[in-house]
């Protein structure tokens, strides 16, 4: 389904800074998969997003998805296949609109932004009903506006927004790593369970251990650039966290950390 | 009663360009100075309409088009040539002094004190009753600035406009939607432009003549309308409820930016008739806005202890 060809990613090129991230990465994530990535800081997990993303070009090789190459394809039009939530909770919501201009702007995406009315009337009690599902209360609070909810609240709304319209990607950029505990937890479960009922084939970066042990169908560890580690079926159900954790230990120490 | 009436004919005119700075300054967050070139543009080019003996009310729908096309100029350096907001209004502002100066044929003044204006021609002799004159500009003006508020607050409720507020509010979230923000951003200052434009031919029709320098310090009243709109009847900016005479009211932002540019224009003739000069205008401008910012931050601050 998505495919990363030969990638080579340089940072700063050309400079005394010139830093390799990437050379002749390859990675390929089937229809349906929930992949969880984990990695110590500056692995390239990020890094990797945005390159499937297109936030940042690549410097060689190819990203597929399906038959089509979208190396080249600018970052909005590949956002019609792709539904992604931000570490920040900020980024998932217009802070100065209400709740239902948000839930109504998630809902036109891949129509035309043309001059009909921007919130369909008769969607609204599709809002509540799908605000509801979060049971945080948002249902009620339609006309307030997004910028006053919690970073707990508004991360559900975004993942909600996000997954709202008919999407082939899932992508979930340390969605969690913002928020206290208890709210975490709540936003994963409602992570996991947006994913069964849509089918959606995911990636999600995380530093929760716990998390990528527990969600999901294959598991990737990255360090420098590459997969040191990659578990799918079997093996990944029967990975926990004391194997992650040992793993990273070794390669952090390998690092002189 | 002159006075009074002198306030309102300058604070609505004055409004109409105040929208579209709401448009680039509040809702899209860009500092756009091309308005101090779109409003005199609009100005050169109804002059020389009129002259050429063109209908005034189609010479509003001409100017607000080639404001829009100045502004999409304006937007289409920002975005496609990635020149900072500022810079593009700048560098759009001073080549449209030269095209202004071309548009009313090569000249810094042109007057049309003779010939018939949306405020001056031979419908209205028959139609208004004598007694009724002095207020004719009023009401006309207000017809007008009724009917561009109304379509404003139309269009920013479509989809398109729901998008227009979205990329000044949060930029990722259009990429995410799968738009395009420069072409977003680019609508906004065409919008925002045409308001100038149109503005600057209204004015140009009610004074009776056009002058290349109307438009200096057009954005920093522009600004200023809509910060004391803002600031007075919306501090939160939405819909303010506010109480009066026992009734609840509700205010637009829209409403609230021409009641500022009325409330601005009012603060103004006070000045002037303080005993200030006409030549002092300018100055007063600045320091009136300079007031403005520094009372408005200090409002915000204390809002924040209290929080």
């Amino acid at each position: 389904m998505l495919k990363l060809n030969h990638i080579c990613k340089y940072y700063h090129p050309g400079t005394v800074n010139q830093m390799c991230l990437f050379q002749d990465f390859n990675l390929s994530v089937k229809k349906g998969q929930f992949l969880s990535v984990v990695g110590s800081n500056g692995s390239g997990k990020t890094s990797m997003l945005n390159i499937i993303c297109g936030s940042i070009p690549v410097d060689s090789g190819a990203i597929y998805i399906g038959k089509e190459n979208i190396t080249h394809m600018p970052e909005f039009k590949r956002q019609r296949r792709i539904g992604r939530v931000y570490q920040n909770p900020a980024m998932g919501t217009c802070p100065h609109m209400t709740i239902l201009e948000n839930m109504a702007l998630a809902d036109n995406k891949g129509k035309p932004f043309n001059l009909r009315p921007g919130t369909n009337r008769r969607r609204i009690d599709y809002y509540r009903h799908q605000l509801k599902t979060l049971g945080l209360g948002l249902e009620d609070k339609l006309q307030i506006r997004a910028g006053v909810l919690s970073g707990g609240q508004r991360q559900a709304m975004a993942l909600l927004m996000a997954a709202m319209t008919p999407i082939d990607f899932l992508i979930l950029d340390e969605h969690t790593a913002a928020l206290d505990p208890k709210t975490a937890e709540t936003i994963m479960v409602l992570t996991g369970k947006i994913v069964k009922e849509k089918g959606l084939t995911t990636i999600m970066v995380t530093h929760n251990l716990r998390y990528a042990a527990e969600y999901g169908d294959r598991l990737l560890m990255m360090h420098q650039g590459k997969a040191v580690l990659d578990l799918a079926g079997q093996e990944k159900q029967a990975v926990g966290i004391q194997d992650l954790l040992e793993k990273f230990n070794a390669i952090s120490v390998e690092c002189g950390n | 009663m002159t006075l009074l009436l002198g306030i309102f004919e300058e604070g609505l005119i004055y409004a109409l360009m105040a929208l579209g700075v709401y448009i680039t300054y509040k809702i899209l967050d860009f500092p756009d100075l091309s308005v101090d070139s779109t409003f005199p543009m609009g100005a050169a080019l109804t002059a020389s309409a009129i002259l050429a003996g063109q209908n005034p009310v189609v010479t509003l729908f001409l100017s607000f088009l080639a404001g829009a096309a100045a502004g999409c100029v304006t937007g289409l350096i920002h975005v496609k040539l990635k020149v900072r907001d500022l810079l593009s209004g700048i560098i759009v502002m001073t080549g449209l002094y030269s095209l202004n100066l071309r548009f009313a044929g090569g000249r810094a003044n042109v007057p049309i004190f003779t010939q018939e204006t949306i405020f001056e021609n031979p419908y209205l002799d028959r139609l208004v009753p004598p007694k009724a004159r002095p207020f004719t500009v009023v009401v006309i003006l207000l017809f007008l600035v009724l009917a561009c508020k109304i379509l404003l607050d139309l269009y920013l409720n479509t989809r398109s406009g729901r998008l227009l507020r979205a990329v000044g509010d949060n930029e990722t979230l259009v990429t995410s939607l799968a738009k395009d923000k420069g072409i977003v951003k680019i609508t906004g200052l065409a919008i925002a432009n045409g308001f100038a434009s149109l503005a600057g031919s209204v004015y140009c029709q009610h004074k009776g003549f056009f002058e290349i320098s109307v438009g200096t310090g057009t954005i920093v009243m522009g600004l200023a309308s809509v910060i004391i709109g803002i600031q007075v009847f919306c501090p939160d900016h939405r819909p303010y409820l506010f109480k009066l005479l026992g009734r609840t009211f509700s205010l637009k932002p829209t409403t609230a930016v021409v009641a500022g540019s009325v409330i601005y224009k009012a603060c103004i003739s006070l000045a002037i008739s303080f005993g200030l000069e006409a030549n002092d205008l300018k100055l007063i401008t600045s320091a009136l806005f300079l007031a403005i910012l520094v009372l408005s931050s200090q409002r915000r601050k204390k809002v924040k202890v209290h929080a």
